[in-house]
């Protein structure tokens, strides 16, 4: 038994069989992720009292024979930008370097209720903002698969915690594809629920309707587990969906046959074609499942960077307008009066990604340019949102590539930030469209060194269990290693 | 298009950045290619087109939203635990009001 490379099952068999404790699992984790974690750098704190103290609940709860709750001593990682009360939270930027959280997430409250062990807190682009890890206010994380690229981002220390076994499972947030984009890069599964579907409390805001929490894990049932315990309405969040949550795990072992799978041609101009090829193969292998292959339409796909990066800098520029050192983080030593203030704090502890996303969101809201702009973008929201209603009229799930390229190289894309959004085409859509959509493992490049190819797997709104179901049959399949 | 140098240092002062020259250098054509990506949208007629403000889908007949009843939330020390500037009872802040 390798204690860093189960799933929430295993775990849950081996603890309820008392082949081991909860704490020896947490422990086996720490260590690993000491050596580990020198050379991916996916944490950037870690709380290992909290999770100690956790495993000993667990273990005391196996020793008085009480049933175990759905996660328990299920070591996790969560991202920076999710609040863990009394631990730090950074939101990878300087300008919350030392910001202690008061409260916890509501996520991360029912995680623990669960019984998951907190590990400590992962990397990402800073504020949520970019797809690459790169933009880090920290330092970078390393692609665990091969060290000299990206893990992709935001969520990219989330992504390569769990790949490199370093957590069992972790919380990543995604408002235009931070929880997909990583999972494809780092081999791993991803899923962002419905907007709503889980509850945005303890979620430092970037762009308030697009923001979601969503889990990683090596397997669909894990990431069905975890998105199980966090979905559900929060009375802390109007956002949060009063929609019931049903049994994931018992829906997606249901099968695929008869199911139709909307094969969008928009998604499959101007991708690598490895990338092109490996999801031919798993369109191919749906087929053979029973599945019914529709090509389908998807119009205004093309207009969704120009409408997601109006959007989100947006909101962005409306979120972050309270890190202005009045009331908590990096205030500037030195200032002139309380403008001045401002204006020192937010220049010196914001990094360039987050500086050049609140000046287009201030642009684009200002005078004279709303119009034309966020007003336009809100407009071409809904047509984007109309083509994925349309489509699942006809079809039930619809299957795309995570990514147009392969995990790039550390620095390859810092210099040009307008060629780092194009790369978000595929998932930026469902964000707009607020319908779940979730990356699976989908083989490797053909060449070396074998890259990871993920496969992205969108449904209509609340129908997360549609969503298992197809990723599930697909793993079943064999589909995570299809070439 | 043609973002100046002028409209990025008006755009950065309603947002509170101080940017240095080098920055508002640096920011100007990465800026202004995006704006310029942005112009995309007008290919598209949203005449008859509502903006779409709310995301959550179906929205409910009855929006539910908690009762308006005071709870215990924070503490005063809780409240102020990150304050930059601390040992008050409240936040403390450069003077706001100027004096005569």
């Amino acid at each position: 038994m390798e204690p860093t490379n189960l799933t929430i099952a295993e775990i849950r068999n081996l603890l309820a069989s008392k082949q081991a404790s909860a704490e020896e699992l947490v422990r086996a984790h720490l260590a690993h992720i000491e050596t580990r974690d020198k050379e991916v750098r996916a944490y950037l704190s870690l709380s290992p009292e909290r999770a100690l103290a956790q495993a000993r609940r667990i273990d005391q709860k196996i020793a008085t024979g009480e049933t175990l709750p759905p996660l328990a001593g299920v070591p996790t990682a969560v991202k920076d930008v999710i609040l863990t009360k009394g631990n730090r939270t950074t939101c990878a930027s300087r300008i919350l370097e030392s910001y202690i959280a008061p409260y916890d997430a509501t996520a991360v409250k029912r995680l623990e209720a669960a019984g998951a062990c907190v590990l400590g807190k992962t990397n990402c682009d800073e504020f949520a903002m970019g797809s690459s890890t790169e933009n880090s206010g920290f330092f970078t994380t390393h692609n665990p698969v091969d060290l000299t690229r990206v893990p992709g981002g935001s969520s990219g220390g989330s992504a390569a915690a769990v790949a490199a076994k370093m957590a069992t499972a972790a919380l990543g947030s995604d408002t235009g594809g931070s929880i997909r984009q990583p999972a494809a890069f780092c081999g791993v599964v991803g899923m962002m629920g419905t907007y709503g579907r889980v509850s945005r409390y303890g979620l430092v805001a970037f762009a308030s309707s697009l923001d979601h929490i969503g889990p990683f894990g090596r397997s669909v049932r894990d990431v069905a587990l975890v998105l199980q315990t966090i979905a559900g309405r929060d009375s802390m969040d109007s956002t949060s969906a009063d929609v019931p949550v049903p049994d994931y795990e018992a829906a997606m072992e249901r099968d695929v046959r008869g199911l139709k799978v909307g094969v969008p041609k928009e998604y499959f101009k101007g991708l690598n074609p490895e990338i092109g090829d490996n999801l031919q193969k798993a369109i191919d292998l749906y087929a053979k499942l029973g599945c019914q292959i529709e090509s389908i339409t998807l119009p205004h796909t093309d207009y969704a960077i120009g409408c997601y990066y109006i959007i989100c800098t947006a909101e962005a520029s409306s979120n972050l307008a309270r890190y202005d050192g009045v009331r908590y983080g990096f205030r500037s030593p030195e200032y002139d009066g309380l403008r001045d203030m401002y204006r020192k704090t937010r220049d010196r502890g914001f990094g360039a990604e987050v500086k050049r996303r609140i000046m287009l969101g201030t642009y684009v809201l200002s005078s004279g340019y709303y119009d034309a702009y966020y007003l336009k973008a809100q407009k071409v929201r809904t047509l984007i949102a109309r083509d994925f209603l349309e489509a699942f009229d006809d079809v039930d799930v619809i299957v795309v590539p995570t990514s147009p390229l392969p995990p790039f190289k550390l620095g390859e894309k810092v210099d040009d930030p307008l060629q780092m959004y194009l790369a978000d085409i595929y998932t930026v859509t469902a964000s707009l469209a607020g319908i779940p959509g979730i990356s699976v493992p989908c083989g490797r490049m053909r060449s070396e060194p074998r890259l990871p190819v993920g496969m992205q797997i969108f449904a209509k709104h609340f129908d997360e269990a549609r969503l298992l179901q197809a990723a599930r049959a697909f793993e079943k399949a064999g589909g995570f290693t299809i070439n | 298009m043609a973002l100046t140098e002028k409209d990025v240092r008006y755009v950065a002062d309603l947002a509170h950045l101080e940017l240095t020259e080098e920055e508002v250098k640096k920011f100007l054509p990465q800026i202004d290619s995006i704006l310029d990506y942005m112009q995309k949208l007008n290919e598209l007629d949203t005449t008859h087109v509502e903006p779409m403000a709310q995301v959550t889908y179906p929205a409910a007949e009855n929006p539910s939203v908690r009762s308006d009843a005071p709870r215990k939330t924070f503490t005063q020390e809780e409240a102020l635990s990150n304050a930059p500037d601390p040992g008050g009872d409240c936040f403390k802040v450069p003077q706001v009001i100027e004096k005569e």
